[in-house]
């Protein structure tokens, strides 16, 4: 079963099996967004906290999902925790190349230019690295990516509401 | 080999009539085990879909050519052997549509439109799946009407408790014969007499329970029943409504083009009758006369048969995973297999059912994981998906015993 280990790699299936910052955060002052997968039902609440400087001072996650959603937005929290807005933008933006989402359809905004690709390639993504082997497994793609795509909407909630 | 069961049901015959089943995956023989979502359909039927194109294809009502009389012949021929199939008493009664959920929205966007007004109500129940959901939902957002739900014990069948109260001045009862997720058989006895008592019409989404059992339309006594042909070994993109005569008669076209008029002007249409009123533009010619080659080939079978069959499948199923997986495993759904069909809804404890059928994969054992198009139900049980798996005629004992092994593979890959 080398493909599986491929794809549920130890350090997965240790956020899976004990997720980071699961839970959830009083909202307002939080923001509390719902991602859904359409295809099986998967549910993620993401509930971030931005101060005034645009940094995330504190996500937990919500809702419930497969092992690879989990891990996924477990260490898509643990990343993201101190780091500003734009940082976040950018990680995402590495995360999305790695997961080869260069398709506009996989939900959102998602269309990774090849210069931000470029730029932004080189970012480390440390524990993250372990979800590559997602990539042979297209299906499982929107299950890494679901965690990613709700921060980001999230986000650009925050940005329109705070530029009004 | 177990291909022959108590019945003298002969699978290991039936499945030569598959070739997509003579198959292996990484060396471990195909199960295919996601029938309810589309059948497999056998040799008998793309050979009656291939001849057709091969010897016998023009458009249908149109021409005076013979060869328009042949396709013609083999379309209408189609429809009678649909409404033989499901006892109807006319196959005028018979319309053909893409699929299921065309026809309920037929049923939904012509009966539905004429005869609702704001304040109405309709009936579904807890069980149905989203093609007999969103389109009455569509409705009674531009109509305001009201959508009253039949709740759901836990073992997943109806709770009809409140039923004469829920049907109390309702317009409509939409009810599903036969659960895709839980494979309950609804009462549909008890629903109809209780539903035309209340002056509500019923709608019949027989998509689950028309290709595994044998089905009379008049017996059940319902207005509208829908189906589907590629979940019957047919192909996709047909499907079936039907609809007692006077309903259809009374009842304004649907889709407007060719085919479903009896006069154009510049002033006006005339509608054609049932079921030409309903099959505008160029119907699915082919696809219909493999949907008769598929009835051909069940009826060869024999439908009771082939229930049997299943129930003894089901019977099986629910020993082999209680025996193998114990209190890891929850089964949606009637312990009693008589009350079901084989459509086995999984839930694996600490396992997601995407995670689930992943591992299935590497064992060749195809399943479908997801909420199965019935979000409703899901929530009701608290569950964001299963993993599901359904038989069919050409399933078999090897097929649930390499089910049994791959969820306790699944288990023991994930045990902390």
């Amino acid at each position: 079963m080398s493909g599986l280990e491929d794809l549920y790699r130890e350090i997965i299936l240790d956020h899976y099996r004990s997720p980071r910052n699961k839970g959830e955060l009083p909202a307002p002052p939080a923001r509390r967004t719902e991602g859904f997968n359409p295809l099986c039902g998967d549910e993620i609440v993401v509930f971030v906290n931005v101060d005034d400087n645009d940094t995330v001072t504190d996500i937990k996650i919500g809702g419930q999902g497969c092992s690879i959603s989990q891990a996924s937005a477990s260490m898509m929290s643990a990343a993201v925790k101190g780091k500003t807005l734009t940082e976040v933008e950018e990680l995402t933006n590495s995360f999305k190349t790695m997961m080869s989402i260069h398709e506009t359809d996989i939900g959102g905004d998602d269309s990774v230019t090849s210069v931000e690709s470029s730029a932004t390639r080189d970012l480390p993504l440390g524990d993250l690295e372990a979800l590559r082997g997602v990539v042979k497994f297209p299906v499982r793609i929107k299950c890494a990516t679901l965690g990613w795509n709700t921060l980001t909407q999230a986000i650009d909630e925050q940005r329109n509401d705070t530029a009004q | 080999m177990t291909s022959s069961d108590s019945t003298g049901f002969d699978v290991a015959k039936i499945r030569k009539d598959f070739p997509i089943l003579d198959q292996t995956q990484a060396g471990r023989r195909l199960v295919f085990l996601d029938s309810a979502a589309s059948s497999q359909r056998p040799q008998q039927v793309l050979d009656a879909m291939d001849n057709a194109y091969l010897t016998s294809y023009a458009n249908v009502h149109r021409g005076v050519y013979q060869l328009a009389e042949r396709a013609t012949n083999l379309y209408e021929g189609a429809r009678k052997r649909v409404a033989g199939f499901i006892g109807a008493s006319s196959p005028d009664e018979v319309v053909f549509t893409k699929n299921a959920t065309e026809a309920l929205n037929l049923v939904v966007g012509s009966w539905g439109r004429a005869n609702l007004k704001p304040g109405d109500a309709v009936v579904l129940s807890m069980l149905e799946h989203h093609a007999n959901i969103v389109p009455w939902q569509m409705l009674a957002a531009e109509r305001e009407l009201e959508i009253r739900w039949i709740p759901v014990h836990d073992d997943g069948r109806l709770d009809l408790s409140e039923l004469d109260r829920l049907l109390d001045g309702a317009k409509a009862l939409s009810v599903t014969a036969m659960s895709n997720v839980t494979g309950t058989l609804t009462q549909l006895d008890q629903l109809v007499s209780a539903a035309h008592a209340a002056g509500a019409i019923v709608v019949v989404d027989a998509c689950q329970s028309v290709p595994h059992m044998s089905t009379n339309v008049t017996a059940m006594g319902a207005d509208f029943v829908v189906f589907s042909g590629h979940k019957m070994l047919g192909p996709t993109g047909i499907g079936v409504l039907w609809g007692r005569a006077e309903h259809l008669a009374a009842m304004p076209p649907f889709l407007g083009g060719g085919g479903m008029i009896l006069n154009v002007t510049t002033e006006g249409f005339t509608p054609d009758v049932a079921p030409a009123k309903f099959e505008a533009g160029t119907p699915p010619i082919v696809e219909a006369i493999g949907l008769g080659a598929a009835i051909d080939y069940l009826e060869s079978i024999g439908m009771d048969a082939i229930r049997q069959h299943e129930v003894e499948l089901t019977a099986y199923a629910l020993r082999k995973l209680t025996a193998d997986l114990g209190s890891s495993i929850r089964i949606f759904g009637p312990a009693e297999p008589h009350e079901r069909g084989g459509v086995l809804s999984i839930e694996l404890e600490n396992v997601h059912a995407h995670d689930v059928s992943q591992i299935l994969d590497e064992h060749a054992v195809c399943i479908r994981p997801g909420h199965h198009c019935a979000k409703p139900l899901m929530r009701h049980f608290g569950v964001a998906a299963t993993a599901r798996a359904s038989f069919y005629l050409y399933n078999d004992r090897d097929d649930v015993d390499a089910l049994a092994e791959s969820l306790v593979a699944a288990r023991d890959f994930f045990a902390i």
